[in-house]
């Protein structure tokens, strides 16, 4: 027992665990475990049917293909927006601060309607797209438009924190010893904002994964191509199939946690390596 | 454009809540209903509430709750305390007795013309001057031409655009099923977008820019035409159309509870007096009532033939599992690719 219960100076540990189990129970694991409860009512051969329906399976694949586009995206030009807001001091630098919280508090619903308004063919971005021969709105491509802009802040603000910890002065001696630039971003920041970054981007692919309201708007959702899965649970509801809709919503859930296993894996490996 | 109708919704809330708030004896109901029943409700409950209160003296406040039909009808399963449910169409109601016992099974019998005090029907709303010259649904299977229309799984409206299309092309291919059903496939090649509701398509349409023809209700084109402007789109009526019944039924469980069951079926009986088929005339629903319809004759246009959901399909249950449930027809067409 002792070494699964290490001693610590801070007491209230007994008291904090309870909480925390009870907690965890009333606000995650009893939910899920309704999903499991649910879905055993038509039974493991049920439950296989519906998961690999054609539709199912073809809108298993758009919205996790979507969702890991929007996903590298927001690693990409959410570290680059970080970096920006870390490192550089300019007028209005506290409002794009705040802008970057915007997809956070805007309600999904509104985000879809004002993107598809500003993507659809007649739309103020769309109509360049349009003579581009590019079709925004109303393809997959939207629905990667959706996801990205609902998942920045997960990486702006899991990066950010980080990047302050990392002293000027570390480039700046980097530098001084002879690096260049693409090396002093290569061996010195990268490796210090990985993990955040890592962070950031599963967050942000976890979040787009079940992103329903802002996607419907501007997908098109046509079967078999800009059709996510969240919608077709929502359909399923629609036809009183609550069975078929947690079996849809509970392989979404296991695809959704084994994927997190592994980026947790690799976070923990990629730890460890930096440690030696 | 559509503001004055927000203001003038705002003002009739308004004075609801402040009536509400000025007599303490009342009685409450909750209308659990569809979309684009929002105005025709609104007109009619203050009506009603008139009426009542002349008969017996009580307030009664009716409180509305809108949304897709599918979606309404889930939420009366799951708990929503409706007095009374006035969904799209027999289905989302007949779900409330299998799923829940809430009412009766015969429910539809109870009030006459199978529950249904207003109808309405499938038309299309085209662009102005209708530059692709969509005349009737056999247009719709062109080429070239973009249709606009929500998802049947999800939409009770997109439901009704399905079965007339169906219905006409029965009726063009002598009753063979396989014909009809490759004619609808063929139409649905021709829808760009499908949203999950009748507002969501209709916006879609109007304000998007997308396709050539949307498939509405009757009283959301004339919504459209009237509010959204005349100058940007019309009407076109095809030969053949579905009679489209809105049904509306008390819900027993709720009301045995509420102790309103009397104040409940009063609430639906006088859907069919002709006061209220006037306001049903007004927000372009079809009325029942021979001597209103009559009135109104000039305004809604004349379908040639209107099928039935109980002439063509043999009722709802059946039409439902055939064309809509999970492997029907709808189905089909999207998995044969």
């Amino acid at each position: 027992m002792s070494s699964f219960k290490a001693h610590s100076v801070l007491p209230g540990f007994n008291l904090a665990l309870g909480f925390t189990l009870l907690y965890l129970s009333l606000i995650v694991l009893i939910p899920l475990s309704a999903l499991f409860v649910n879905t055993a009512s038509i039974g493991l051969g049920g439950f296989w049917d519906v998961v690999t329906g054609d539709r199912v399976l073809a809108s298993l694949k758009v919205t996790f293909t979507a969702s890991f586009a929007a996903a590298v995206a927001n690693a990409f030009f959410g570290l680059v927006v970080a970096w920006v807001l870390v490192r550089y001091r300019f007028p209005g630098k506290r409002i794009i601060d705040a802008l970057v919280d915007l997809p956070f508090a805007l309600p999904t619903a509104v985000a879809g309607i004002v993107l598809a308004t500003l993507y659809a063919p007649n739309g103020w971005l769309g109509q360049y797209f349009a003579e581009l021969g590019i079709k925004a709105a109303y393809t997959p491509l939207g629905i990667v438009i959706a996801l990205t802009f609902i998942g920045l802040p997960f990486v702006v603000r899991t990066v950010q924190p980080v990047l302050e910890d990392v002293e000027a002065e570390v480039e700046e001696a980097a530098a001084s010893l002879g690096a260049g630039r693409w090396d002093v971003f290569r061996r010195v920041i990268f490796p210090a904002v990985a993990p955040a970054l890592l962070t950031g981007f599963s967050l942000a692919f976890a979040r787009a994964i079940g992103e329903y309201g802002s996607v419907i708007f501007i997908a098109g959702n046509m079967p078999f191509i800009s059709e996510i899965t969240p919608l077709l649970i929502v359909a399923k509801l629609e036809q009183y199939d609550y069975a078929g809709a947690t079996a849809i919503a509970l392989a979404m859930l296991l695809i959704s946690f084994i994927l997190m296993l592994t980026i947790n894996a690799i976070q923990w490996w990629a730890s460890r390596r930096e440690a030696r | 454009m559509k503001l004055s109708s927000l203001a003038a919704s705002l003002l009739a809330s308004a004075i609801v809540l402040f009536s509400a708030a000025a007599h303490a004896a009342e009685i409450n109901l909750l209308n659990v209903s569809y979309d684009p029943t929002r105005e025709l409700y609104q007109e009619y409950n203050a009506a009603f509430a008139e009426y009542w209160k002349a008969k017996t003296g009580d307030d009664v406040v009716v409180k509305q709750s809108h949304g897709g039909s599918g979606k309404q009808g889930r939420a009366i399963i799951d708990g929503l305390e409706a007095d009374v449910a006035t969904l799209a169409l027999a289905a989302d109601i007949d779900a409330l007795y299998t799923k829940a016992e809430l009412i009766p099974a015969d429910w539809q019998k109870r009030l006459k013309l199978n529950s249904s005090p207003y109808t309405s029907t499938i038309v299309f709303l085209v662009r102005k001057g209708n530059p692709k010259h969509i005349k009737d649904w056999g247009d719709l299977v062109k080429p070239g031409v973009a249709v606009v229309t929500p998802n049947p799984k999800t939409s009770g409206g997109a439901r009704w655009n399905y079965l007339a299309a169906y219905g006409y092309a029965l009726k063009h291919n002598n009753g063979d099923h396989a014909k009809a059903q490759a004619f609808i496939k063929k139409l649905f090649e021709n829808v760009p977008v499908l949203d999950s509701g009748a507002r969501g398509s209709l916006t879609t349409f109007t304000e998007r820019g997308i396709g050539d023809v949307f498939l509405s209700w009757e009283n959301e084109a004339f919504l459209a035409t009237t509010s959204l402007g005349p100058d940007k789109f019309d009407i076109v009526v095809p030969s053949l159309s579905i009679l489209a019944e809105p049904p509306v039924t008390v819900v027993d469980k709720n009301v045995d509870r509420h102790g309103t069951r009397a104040v409940a079926t009063a609430y639906l009986e006088y859907l069919y007096s002709p006061v209220a088929q006037e306001i049903a005339a007004k927000n372009y629903y079809r009325p029942t009532d021979a001597k209103v319809a009559k009135k109104y004759a000039k305004q809604f246009p004349k379908v040639k033939t209107l099928v039935t959901i109980d002439g063509e399909f043999g009722g709802w249950a059946k039409a439902q599992k055939e064309h809509f449930a999970d492997g029907g027809v709808f189905d089909q067409i999207y998995s044969k690719k």
